[in-house]
């Protein structure tokens, strides 16, 4: 993955850049309304652009709206407001088979009265393909999924992971602009589905191919994507690197959906914050928070801890829980502000500093360049 | 999309009714009193009369009553008789014109029932469809022959036309259940799909959805045919003069001389029969 615009540093932790040239798919104020017995608003005023040949995931709990903004970038519904661009041509209002973007069904949605190959070649029979071309490209495709042997076989007896690969190679056959991928692995049991994830990045790698991924798996989200888009009822929140979302938040609900998160009362003014429970940190304030009381979020990792008094700059608590998991041990503390506080230890080899005790007095040590101030 | 959990669309659910059911320990209809002789009696009641048919079929002797040893003469005779083959022809000719035209029309309506957004009124198009299962035969056969005799008399035209809209009529709702039936079980997903991968409309039904409703058409097209092949109301009110189907023209010789001669043609009908509901339950049930 080669994408420039993938590796450059974001101006802020929301991610509001828009470089036309470099942008494969703009999602312009988009709205989708379903009007049944209740309306839904299933999409509510999303912009987003997503660049070429980037691996961009779209992350949210069921029911934000990911399935549905992929239907109407894929054109199998119209947005009820807004444009959707392939490049800078309005797409809107084309049908699905007019657009240069093929989709991997949830459910693969593999053709069962054909065969692999015939499943693989059917969207370049659609194009017109000369029959030798297509011929070539099925061969290619099943070389790249590595799926060879099975070519005759009909799709019903196939196993899961396989009728997967043929739905993605059946999707990257007519070698799209824009590839959907809609919780392509959430059928896969855990260790295909950790073999699928290297094979899709693979597969997004050579083919150079934009790819737009949907998942509710967090971990998933930060490993495999260039950027990640988190979404909830609707909107989405925030955009940016697997790392920006991870250590910059703009909101509660973003910390709280991707990893673990410690929220914290603190008074900022003017670029710093002082902790209600002590101490006073530089911070970057997010676009529209006020100087006065926020909240601010600490990852578990990103703080120590250590029993007896605090010195210059730690924090005094009381440790209530220690929990021992392998190669962490995750130290659960209360603040004198009566405030809760997990803090997660990577373990050194025996004989090193202790945890604190349970019921022990320990002192917490906050990295520099911890603390997120959060948008609400 | 509303998204269903699980099942590929490459493996049919089994349907409902082959799940068994549990009734509690120590009932069983089995064991009510009377089943087993409720039992016999039905099947005897069934099965004994067409068995008689059938063996008398093959009577020597031109009596329905008296056995006078095998043989084959009655087959030769219906096979031989011009009334007879006319009226096969005849029967076979309409069976197939209103099948056909009958499973063109139930194919499209269900996909109208199936392919579309709800829409208003699509639970009565569903049962102005099935109308005719609902009203009794006579009432229709009655009113198609006021219609078609004012018709008849009004043009002067008396073709096969008239029976062939009849029975097209009546089969449509046999033809429309499995059909439809078919395409309930039918991920829509797959046409989404097609769609996706640059088929136009016509592509799509042409390369996904036909081939995949397909049996559902063919039972659908078999159940039409016997339904129409076994009609005798509706084709007795409608029919212009000497104009018989097998079946009218069983009822018009039981009238007269009732010789073995019926059992043998009633004997090819019911194998005809036998064979293509047998064939229509194995498409319909088979597992994808
Ligand atoms: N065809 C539809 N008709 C009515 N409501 C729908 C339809 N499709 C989706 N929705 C609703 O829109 C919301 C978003 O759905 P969806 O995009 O499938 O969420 P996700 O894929 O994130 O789980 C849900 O509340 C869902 O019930
Ligand atoms: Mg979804």
């Amino acid at each position: 993955m080669t994408s420039q615009t993938a590796h450059a540093e974001p101006s802020d932790a929301t991610d509001t850049d828009t470089d036309t040239a470099a942008i494969a798919v703009d999602v312009d104020r988009v709205s989708k309304i379903f009007r049944g017995e209740t309306e839904v608003r299933a999409l509510d005023d999303v912009s987003v652009g997503i660049r070429k040949n980037e691996f961009f995931t779209l992350l949210g709990p069921s029911g934000c709206g990911k399935t549905t903004l992929l239907r109407l970038i894929a054109g199998f519904e119209p947005p009820t407001m807004g444009a959707i661009r392939l490049g800078t041509r309005d797409i809107s209002r084309l049908p699905p088979n007019q657009r240069p973007i093929n989709t991997v069904f949830q459910n693969y949605a593999l053709f069962p009265h054909m065969s692999v190959a015939q499943n693989i070649a059917f969207g370049l029979e659609m194009l017109g393909k000369p029959k030798a071309e297509v011929q070539r490209t099925v061969d290619e495709m099943l070389h790249l999924v590595r799926m060879e042997e099975l070519k005759n076989r009909r799709t019903s007896e196939i196993s899961g992971g396989q009728q997967q690969r043929v739905a993605l190679a059946r999707a990257l056959a007519p070698h799209p602009e824009v590839l959907l991928l809609d919780e392509p692995l959430s059928a896969l049991d855990l260790k295909l589905r950790k073999d699928m994830q290297i094979e899709l990045k693979r597969l997004q790698h050579e083919t150079g191919i934009t790819f737009i991924f949907v998942t509710h798996d967090q971990e998933e989200a930060l490993t495999m994507s260039d950027r990640v888009a988190v979404m909830s009822a609707g909107k989405i929140l925030q955009v940016g690197r697997p790392r920006d979302v991870y250590e910059r938040p703009a909101e509660r609900f973003v910390a709280n959906f991707i990893g673990e998160s410690n929220f914290l009362d603190a008074t900022l003014s003017g670029g710093t914050v002082e902790l209600a429970a002590g101490g006073r940190f530089e911070v970057r304030v997010p676009e529209g928070v006020r100087d006065g009381a926020v909240s601010v979020l600490v990852r578990p990792e990103h703080a120590t801890v250590h029993s007896g008094e605090p010195g210059e700059g730690e924090i005094a608590a009381t440790a209530e829980n220690v929990v021992y998991s392998g190669e962490a041990t995750v130290v659960h503390l209360r603040l004198a502000t009566g405030e809760a506080i997990k803090i997660r230890l990577a373990n050194a080899p025996q004989g090193g500093e202790a945890p604190p005790r349970t019921g022990g007095a320990a002192a917490i040590r906050i990295a520099p360049g911890a603390v997120t101030v959060l948008r609400d | 999309m509303v998204e269903t959990a699980r099942p590929t669309p490459t493996e049919t659910v089994a349907p409902a009714m082959t799940v068994p059911r549990r009734e509690p320990r120590g009932y069983s209809v089995r064991t009510l009193p009377g089943f087993a002789a409720m039992a016999i009696f039905t099947f005897v009641g069934l099965y004994a009369p067409i068995l008689i048919l059938v063996t008398y079929s093959f009577n020597a002797g031109s009596s329905l009553a008296i056995w006078e040893g095998f043989s084959l003469r009655w087959y030769y005779q219906a096979a031989a008789n011009e009334a007879v083959q006319d009226a096969a022809i005849r029967s076979l000719y309409l069976a197939f014109c209103a099948a056909s035209i009958a499973t063109v029309a139930a194919t499209m309506a269900a996909l109208a029932t199936t392919r579309t957004r709800r829409f208003p009124g699509k639970t009565m198009i569903y049962s102005l469809i099935n109308q005719p299962l609902m009203i009794p035969e006579i009432v229709t056969a009655v009113a198609l022959l006021i219609v078609f005799a004012a018709i008849k008399v009004w043009t002067g035209h008396t073709s096969m036309i008239y029976l062939i809209a009849a029975h097209t009529a009546f089969c449509v709702p046999f033809a429309y259940l499995p059909i439809r039936a078919r395409l309930e079980t039918m991920d829509t997903t797959l046409e989404t799909a097609a769609q996706d991968l640059y088929a136009s409309r016509w592509l799509t039904f042409r390369r996904v959805t036909l081939p995949l409703m397909w049996p559902g058409i063919v039972a659908g097209l078999m159940l039409a045919f016997v339904i129409s092949l076994d009609d005798v109301v509706i084709t007795e009110f409608v029919k212009s003069a000497g104009q018989e189907t097998i079946p009218t023209y069983m009822l018009g010789q039981l009238r007269r001389v009732v010789t073995p001669e019926v059992n043998a043609i009633s004997t090819v009908i019911l194998m005809a029969g036998v064979i293509l509901v047998a064939l229509f339950f194995r498409l319909t049930s088979r597992r994808r």
